[in-house]
């Protein structure tokens, strides 16, 4: 059995720093980006032109909540090809599988972390803005200076816990042809018939890339959270 | 010069503010006082709308704003710009020093530079007495030493008016007394200032002038020796209610 674990291990890890890292990075500042944009749109007062940029926001939060990811990725993949418009995409829209896969996790990602966001907004309390307000700030300025500071320590957490969603669910991408590292561990269980061993040996290779996440967004707490502390002088 | 006439606000059915007219004289305090919930923090809070007035007019400086109308979301900054709320609560910045509570206005509203901000921030708040407490955080302080930030806060906007709405009913009377000394320094630096209080001796020690005000209305307006020797048996009623004297009988 060690001698399938040192075998292996390369390739995974390979295939590990090659897709399911940067695809889960590159999807969660995307997705991050997305999320901060919807939150924002969402929470905006402006009517007019506002409100149906808000009810778009707010079904794009309900479509990729309330669908499972897994059929988002085959959509995206396999089914927009498919779609044929005259004058713009002639051909279907054929993506590369990494975009396709970058894409859908990016969407979906934003969309739970855009709840995230908005909660930890709305969890500000309402003092804060006034005194703001009463200095003079703009709604930009006390968003950018007082209330998104102190948000995203707020939503450090659950931020956290998506992003560790996230990297699991890169196995996903197994399914639209991307040879990430859960879809190297079923190739070689292929060839070596030790399902167990290979499942088993990629659930531990994810288990450490989620516990250095962990670790880190422990760090990131600490550093957010030092005015908190309440200690007596 | 802060003048207000007929200010009406309503919440549901409610009206807090019945045709409130009024002035606030300049370089001068006047104290509101008045039994809880007869709309004394709305009428602050409509002075620099956190609260929009449905009806009335607004004369502030050259400023003359009709509250029937909608008001300018500049007209307000502007006006926000000049006048500073302090809260009951305090509302420092939690996540930003005590110094960086009072650069902050300076900084992104007055968009001076970060060494004069720091500066000015540091003199002011060697004046509330609190020059060792300039890097801590908010929630290292007392309630007082709060306070007394966000005055400082304030003082850096260098406004032509101060609210205060009830800045020491949070506090224990030894810290009341640390931030009652702090205004009564300001106001005796000619500094206008409109205060929320229940501390009638602080009061008469303070204020120019006096507004009485029960359900939305104004009962009383005048000079501090006027109201603290009126005949009006609900401001005789009030004064002894608030300051105890009845106990002894
Ligand atoms: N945001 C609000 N919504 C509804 N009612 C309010 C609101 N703010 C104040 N009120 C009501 O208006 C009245 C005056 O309130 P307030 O100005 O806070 O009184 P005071 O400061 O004198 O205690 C009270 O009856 C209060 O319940
Ligand atoms: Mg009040």
């Amino acid at each position: 059995m060690w001698h399938i674990i040192q075998s292996s291990t390369p390739q995974l890890l390979a295939a590990g720093f090659k897709y399911t890292i940067p695809i889960a990075i590159i999807s969660f500042i995307i997705g991050l980006v997305i999320a901060l944009i919807t939150a924002l749109v969402r929470l905006s007062s402006k009517k007019g032109f506002f409100y149906i940029l808000k009810a778009i926001f707010r079904f794009y939060v309900w479509l990729f909540r309330s669908t499972p990811l897994l059929v988002q990725l085959f959509i995206v993949y396999f089914g927009l090809p498919y779609l044929k418009i005259q004058g713009i995409f002639p051909n279907g829209i054929q993506l590369n599988p990494v975009i396709a896969g970058i894409i859908t996790f990016s969407l979906n990602t934003g969309a739970y972390c855009s709840e995230t966001i908005r909660a930890s907004i709305l969890s500000i309390p309402e003092g804060q803005w006034e005194a703001a307000y009463s200095i003079g700030m703009t709604k930009t300025v006390v968003l950018r200076r007082i209330i998104l500071p102190q948000a995203i320590r707020i939503s450090l957490p659950p931020l956290a816990n998506s992003f560790i969603s996230l990297v699991k669910d890169t196995s996903l991408a197994a399914s639209i042809t991307i040879v990430e590292m859960f879809e190297v561990s079923q190739q070689i269980a292929a060839q070596n018939y030790q399902p167990l061993v290979m499942y088993s040996l990629v659930a531990v290779y994810y288990a450490i890339f989620c516990t250095v996440l962990t670790w880190l967004q422990g760090y990131l707490e600490k550093v957010t959270s030092r005015y908190v502390t309440t200690s007596a002088e | 010069m802060l003048k207000i006439e007929n200010l009406t606000k309503t919440f549901g059915n409610h009206q807090a503010l019945d045709h409130i007219s009024t002035t606030f004289p300049e370089n001068k305090t006047t104290v509101i006082v008045g039994p809880s919930g007869s709309g004394k923090s709305t009428l602050l809070r409509s002075l620099n709308f956190l609260e929009k007035p449905e009806s009335g007019h607004y004369h502030f400086d050259d400023l003359d704003i009709d509250l029937s109308k909608p008001v300018s979301s500049s007209t307000i900054l502007n006006i926000r710009r000049q006048t500073e709320m302090v809260f009951q609560g305090y509302n420092l910045f939690p996540h930003l020093s005590v110094i960086k509570n009072v650069m902050e206005g300076p900084i992104y509203v007055l968009h001076k530079d970060r060494a004069t901000a720091k500066k000015e921030a540091a003199e002011l708040l060697a004046k509330v007495g609190l020059a060792e407490k300039a890097d801590v955080y908010p929630a290292q302080l007392s309630g007082g030493q709060a306070q007394r930030v966000a005055i400082a806060r304030s003082l850096a906007m260098h406004p032509e008016y101060i609210f205060l709405d009830e800045p020491t009913s949070a506090l224990d009377p030894e810290l009341e007394l640390e931030v009652l000394k702090v205004l009564l320094q300001i106001a005796k630096e000619k500094q206008s200032m409109i205060i929320v209080t229940h501390n009638l001796a602080f009061a008469k020690q303070v204020a120019d002038k006096i507004i009485f005000v029960e359900d939305g209305k104004i009962l009383f307006d005048g000079s501090e020796p006027d109201f603290f020797g009126t005949d009006n048996q609900r401001i005789l009623d009030f004064i002894s209610a608030m300051t105890f004297s009845d106990l002894e009988e």
